[in-house]
Formats: structure tokens, sequence, C-alpha cells
């Protein structure tokens, strides 16, 4: 695989001390040959009979084998979490208090073996699992236990009671994160949950429902089938199924509101983006080039809400688009298990190929590139920092989610020209906007068509603090008052 | 001093608080001790400073461990202004060189003819280095004109020898008064800037150093000229001085990483520099009984 993608030498690189290797011992999480489904509080073979590998992004190894539900796997997993729904609901609720704090204990004790798991199955930099998702993990069971046994006090003037069993389809760029934004309000709420974690990233989420039988969680309170896009559809598509709660693809999201429509089961969708980061002249400059690298490579910019564009005002766009290739020319990337990696491995070939696409289409467009010299590793999925300046607001990669390491960097003269530049996508996830002006960060935050609205930071994230899009980037909040009321009956 | 633009303490913060994950091994790091050595201002500020003391620290400077003569030197020895000429003494000819405090240290309030004057003596005493510190009352008062007519002044009396200029960060109050006062004492005429008497606390932090080190890098973007840093006062052990050069490092690079721009004021530093490099050599850590104290 090489040098798949030819790096131009640049003005931006300058000579650094080079850090010798500081690996995170791999064999912290132990990997089995093969996982099961996790049905009914234990784990079991597929009725289908089939597996399929998961691979090791940063080196393509073959990392084990897991078991592919079908549809009578997923009725199984269903049918389990409907006979537990009711001792699950009717349970003193500091009962489920208990079994969630038990639970975010048990996910601080393994959490460095959690974050290699993360490491190894999906290529992010063991830095970020470490310090970013494991912590956020244990967060919000933490946080969600604290509300189990108060919801009353969340919604005045109305009991609420959960909505039953709940099927939940999640991402492959935080694996275990994801599963804890879904499973952890789910539970506290009293209802019992399917999840299904991404094909290429499942490994966490059989070892969560491991920890959870630990713990002490009932069977069938919580269920993980294993599959791709086919078992998720079946998961959706479910009779038994009360609620659905999705977060990935726009293009998805699209496909699961069409199926559900007038089947009468809730639906919340945390979809794509296109986010913008808007910097005006009066920025603190070396702050928002520290935010934009944040929020553009940060897990390799596979992050939903990733500032994937950059409005920068005219007056100052090339002093920060300098400033920006200084700072991309101190971005380690590589072996996503080194501990000083900034940078780590694309999820999947597939993934890999989308992006590579769609920087193709860029340079075709006219755009032009800067990537940093940097060397890639020769196996493995791997794609370098990368700029794009002379975008437009016509171009794909300022149009569509690219979903990897790649900004694009359009300029604008006036607040108003920047706010119309930011909203003129169909998505509206999150932005980022930097001003030493505190007045115009409120002016900019009433006009941007944006769930989330970050002023002088980016990817900034707490469990009491809801997420979720507007637009084509989806509905219904996740965290805080609002993500339980996604999870209730009778309140919101 | 609007030009100077502002800075903002959640990014700076966070971004050191990544930086400060850096894991430093075996080569790297040996690399790092021996750099942060040579990198060393070895100080004495204390009212209690005598000739005895004064001659002990020099001869440390100069050969810290009788058990490895490959270790480098420290780069400077920093004293008061009346012990200048027994430090120049005993550190004559070897390549250690004199550092002396200046200007009515640490508090700086003294007319400003009195600080041209003893700025005056401790070079004719034998000081390569001063180490000033700014008028911190002028500069909460916004008598910028002051502070850089100050600095202008003492870069004069100082002739050759190379000018620390002390902001006395713990005092400055933001992280935006650290970066103006950074460009003012720049465009002044400093040859480094440094962040503390070591007399206040907080004295040196590494967000404190990551904005001076940004001033830095836009100063020398603007006038062209390469101007220096030196935390100072806090930086006691080992693994925070490799944190100071990780971020050193990521900010301007491995060409600020030389004793001519980077220094580190401190005193108790170097014998844990000595014994992490022991433990390198040797894998075991010895007794602090093994290492000389001056």
């Amino acid at each position: 695989m090489g040098n798949r993608h030819p790096v131009p030498e640049s003005e931006g690189n300058f000579p650094l001390w080079e850090y010798q290797e500081s690996r995170e011992n791999p064999g912290l999480a132990s990997v089995r040959d093969r996982y099961g489904l996790w049905i009914d509080g234990k784990e079991v073979e597929p009725l289908t009979g089939k597996w399929f590998p998961s691979i090791e992004p940063a080196t393509e190894d073959h990392l084990a084998m897991v078991a592919e539900a079908g549809a009578a796997d997923v009725d199984r997993a269903v049918k389990s979490a409907r006979a537990a729904a009711g001792d699950w609901a009717a349970r003193p609720a500091s009962d489920r208090a208990k079994l969630l704090f038990r639970i975010a204990r048990l996910i601080q004790e393994r959490s460095r073996e959690l974050a290699v798991l993360d490491t190894r199955d999906g290529g992010k930099p063991i830095r970020e699992a470490r310090d970013v998702d494991l912590p956020l993990v244990a967060a919000h069971f933490f946080y969600h236990a604290g509300w189990a046994d108060k919801l009353e006090y969340a919604f005045a003037g109305v009991e609420p009671r959960p909505l039953g069993v709940v099927g939940q389809v999640i991402p492959w760029n935080f694996p275990l994160l994801m599963a804890a934004w879904k499973i952890a309000p789910a539970l506290a709420t009293g209802n019992t949950v399917v999840l299904k974690p991404a094909e290429t990233t499942p490994l966490s989420a059989m070892r969560l429902a491991e920890l959870t039988a630990d713990a002490g969680l009932p069977p069938g309170v919580l269920n993980v089938i294993t599959g791709a896009g086919r078992t998720g559809a079946d998961l959706v598509g479910h009779r038994g199924v009360d609620k659905v709660a999705f977060t990935g693809s726009t293009e998805v999201g699209k496909q699961i509101r069409r199926r559900l429509a007038g089947a009468g089961k809730s639906l919340t969708l945390e979809l794509g983006g296109k986010g913008a980061h808007i910097v005006f002249e009066d920025a603190p400059m070396d702050q928002a080039v520290e935010g934009v690298v944040n929020g553009i490579f940060f897990n390799q910019g596979q992050v939903c809400c990733a500032g994937s564009r950059l409005l920068v005002q005219e007056s100052v766009a090339t002093e920060f688009v300098e400033r920006l290739r200084r700072r991309l020319a101190t971005l380690r990337v590589g072996d996503p298990l080194d501990k000083n990696t900034d940078v780590g491995a694309i999820n999947s070939a597939a993934q890999l190929e989308k992006i590579t696409g769609l920087v193709e289409s860029g340079r075709k467009e006219g755009a032009l590139i800067y990537q940093p010299a940097c060397r890639l590793p020769d196996r493995g999925y791997w794609f370098p920092p990368t700029l794009f300046t002379e975008v437009s607001q016509s171009h794909r990669i300022a149009q569509e989610e690219i979903f990897g390491p790649v900004l694009s960097i359009l300029t604008f003269r006036t607040p108003a020209e920047a706010v119309d530049r930011a909203n003129n996508t169909p998505y509206g996830l999150a932005s980022g906007v930097w001003t030493s002006k505190g007045s115009r960060i409120l002016w900019m935050a009433d006009r941007l068509a944006s769930g989330v609205v970050w002023a002088n930071t980016y990817n900034q994230f707490d469990p009491a603090s809801p997420f979720g899009g507007v637009k084509e980037s989806g509905f219904g909040r996740e965290g805080g008052r609002h993500g339980l009321a996604a999870y209730l009956r009778g309140v919101g | 001093m609007r030009s100077v633009g502002p800075t903002d303490e959640v990014m700076v913060e966070q971004r050191v608080a990544t930086l400060s994950t850096r894991s430093i091994k075996r080569e790297s790091k040996m690399w790092a001790l021996r750099t942060a050595i040579a990198m060393t201002d070895l100080t004495t500020l204390e009212g209690m400073d005598t000739i005895g003391k004064v001659r002990q620290l020099s001869y440390k400077a100069i050969r810290q461990d009788p058990t490895d003569p490959s270790i480098p030197s420290v780069a400077a020895v920093c004293v008061y202004p009346n012990l200048v000429g027994m430090a120049a003494e005993a550190l004559s000819g070897s390549g250690v060189r004199v550092a002396a405090v200046s200007t009515y240290f640490p508090s700086g309030q003294a007319p400003l003819d009195l600080k041209v004057a003893e700025t005056r003596r401790v070079v004719s005493d034998g000081a390569e280095e001063v180490d000033m510190v700014i008028d911190r009352g002028a500069f909460l008062a916004g008598d910028y004109r002051k502070v850089f007519e100050e600095v202008a002044a003492v870069r004069e009396a100082a002739g050759e020898a190379c000018l620390k200029v002390i902001l006395e960060t713990g005092e400055l109050g933001s992280y935006d008064n650290v970066r103006k006062a950074s460009m003012l004492a720049m465009a002044a005429g400093a040859d480094f800037i440094k962040t503390s008497t070591g007399k206040v606390r907080p004295a040196a932090t590494l967000p404190v150093t990551l904005v001076m080190l940004e001033a830095i890098r836009d100063f020398h973007r603007m006038s062209g000229r390469t101007v220096g840093m030196k935390p100072a006062g806090g930086i006691g052990a080992a693994k925070q001085a490799i944190k100071w050069l990780v971020v050193l490092n990521e900010t301007l690079g491995l060409e600020w990483m030389t004793p001519q721009r980077f220094r580190f004021g401190a005193s108790s530093l170097l014998n844990d520099l000595l014994m992490q490099i022991r433990w390198l050599n040797t894998g075991r850590y010895q007794s602090a009984d093994y290492f000389t104290r001056a």
C-alpha cells in the first residue's frame, strides 16, 4: 500500500525533536477468536451460523470473528428484551441507579483495557480513547445513574414512564461512547435495549455487555447483536421494538424514517454534519487554530460534528492558513497504539475509499490541496491531514460530508455573510464561532441553524449537555433532561 | 497595544493538557534530560546567600556529577548583584555564564536611574546576562509607555549582555496581559522573556509558557527578530522539565531547543535531572545523597 497518497513538500514543515515510539501494551485487552451474540444475559451462537471478520485498521490484520445476526436472531433478542421489560420497569428506580453506578465503576476500572480494545478495533489514537472516549463513557453512566430515581423531578407534573423495548443502532467512530450515549439513558428511564454496534467495531460493545452481567444487570435488559446494515434494518423494522434510536449517516437515517412512518414507533436520529468554524479577525488566532485542528483532525475527522468547513474572515485568511499549515506539520500520524499519535488510522477500507474519492473531486474541481509531509505506515488504512484552499460553496468538498481528516477553507467578509454561508448546507449539527467579542457570539448563535454552537472552543461534550442536530442532521437530543425525554412516555 | 491580539484560556489550557500527555521514553528522554541541564540557569537568590554559597554553586554548575564527566555544564549561574564578582571569578574560563538579577529585583519598585546604574554595575562586575524585572505596577495601571521605556533604558545600560526581561506573570492576572507584556518587552529589546522572579506564586506554569512562546513566534513573524524564553520558579522535577520541552518543541520547533534560546531558571531541578539520567543508564534510582548539593 505504501505511500498511496504522494505528499508534496511544503513550507509548513519545520524541524522537530523526534519522540521515540511509546506504545501502549496491546495485551491489556484480550481479544477472543470468536464473539457470539449477547442475548438474555449470555453469549450465544448465531442461528444464521454465519460469522464475519473484524479487521484492525492500523494493520489490516484479522482481529476476531464476529457473529452475524439474522432476522431470527434479532427476533430472539427483541423477545428477550420484551420479556425483561416488565420487571425492569417495575423495579425500584434506586435499584436501576445502583446497577448503573456499578457499571460506571466497572468501566472506570477497565478503562485501559476498553481503550485498547477501541483503538485496535477502530483505529483511533490511544490518547483519544484513553483521555476522551473512556472518561466520557463512564461519565454518561454516572450521570444517568443519578437521574434514574429522580425522573419525576426532571419533568414536573407528569409521571414519566418508559417506552418499552428500544432498538439502537450505532456507528463505528466512537464505538463504546456511542453505546454509552444510547444504553445509559435507556436503562435509567426503565427501558430494555437491543443494541447493534457497527460491523467494523463490535468488540467493545460485546465486552461492555459482559461487564453489565458482572455488575448484576438482569438477563434481557441489555442485548447486543452484531452484523451489518441488514441486521440493523431487521432490528429497526421489528414489530416488537417500541423506539428506534439511530446514529449514523443521513442516507440511512432517511431510509429508517421512511420505513418507520406510520409504524407507531418513537424515533430519534443523530445523523451527518458539515460543521463550520467561523473565525473572525478579532479571534485569538493560535487558540482558534487549535480549535480548528481539534475540530477536524480529532478521530481522523470521523466525527459527525466535525468542523469540516473553515469560514475565515478575508482580512486574516492568509495569516490564518499559514498558522494552520505550521500547526499541521506538528501532527503525528501513525500507529494508534503509540501514546504520542495524534492522528490514527481510517476505520475501514471502504471509508478510506470514500475519503480518497472526495479529495480527488476537490482536486479536479480546482481547489488547492495542502498536506504536510508525513510518513504513513506501509500497511493499514491511512489518510494524511489535508487542507483545501480556494474552495467555493459549489464544490462537493464544501457540501458533502467527507468523514475524514479533510478541511475545506472558505472566506467571508461580514458576519451576515458568514451566517449565510455556514447555513448554506442541508446539515445542521454543530458549528464553532471564534471571536473575542461576546455580543457577536450571541448574535451568531441566534442565527446559525445548528444543534450545537461552540464559542471559542470545539468538541466539548458533557453528559448534562444535550447534543443533536437540526435539518438533515436529525432530531432528538442525547444528554441532559432532553436526552431523558427521548426515552420516556408522556413527557417533552 | 490593540494590535497585539487576544488569547483565550480554554484552548490554551486544553492544548497544554494534551501536550502534557506526551510520553517521552528512552533515547528521546535521555536527550531531553541532557538538553535540560545545558539549558539550566542555576540560581540562588536568597537574602542568606554568601560568597561560600555562590562558590559552591559555581563549582556545581561546571561539574554536576563527579562520576559522569560526559554531562554538560549548565548554561549560567544566576545571582544577586553583590555576588556577581565572586561568581565571575569562580566560573572564569568554564564556559558557564554569569547572570545577575537587576533593576531592584524582585519588586522593581525603584526609580529608573537607580535601575540603570545597577545594571551598569553588574555588567562591569562581569555579568554576561542581566535578568531585569518589569514595573508591574506601571503595567497594571496601563502605563505601557513607562514599562517600554524602562526596558529600553536597561537594554541600553546592559550593553552587550544578554537581557532577560521578567514579566512576573503571577502578578499580571490574565493570559491577555501575559501576551501584552511579552510583546512590550520584546519590542523594547529583550533577548529573552522570562516568566517569574521565583518570589511570587504561581511562578512558571505551562499555559503561561505557551502564551509567551506564541508571542515569541508572532514577534519573530512580524519583526524577524529571535527572542528566547525562560520559565523560572516552580520547575523542580525532571518530569516537569520534559513537559516544558515538549511544549517548546511543538510550538517553536527544534530551532529553539538550545541554551541560546531557552533556559530553565531553577535550583533543585538539576539534581532530579541527574538522578533520572542515572536511572536511564543503570535502571536503578539512587538515594538523593549520591547527588551533590551545592
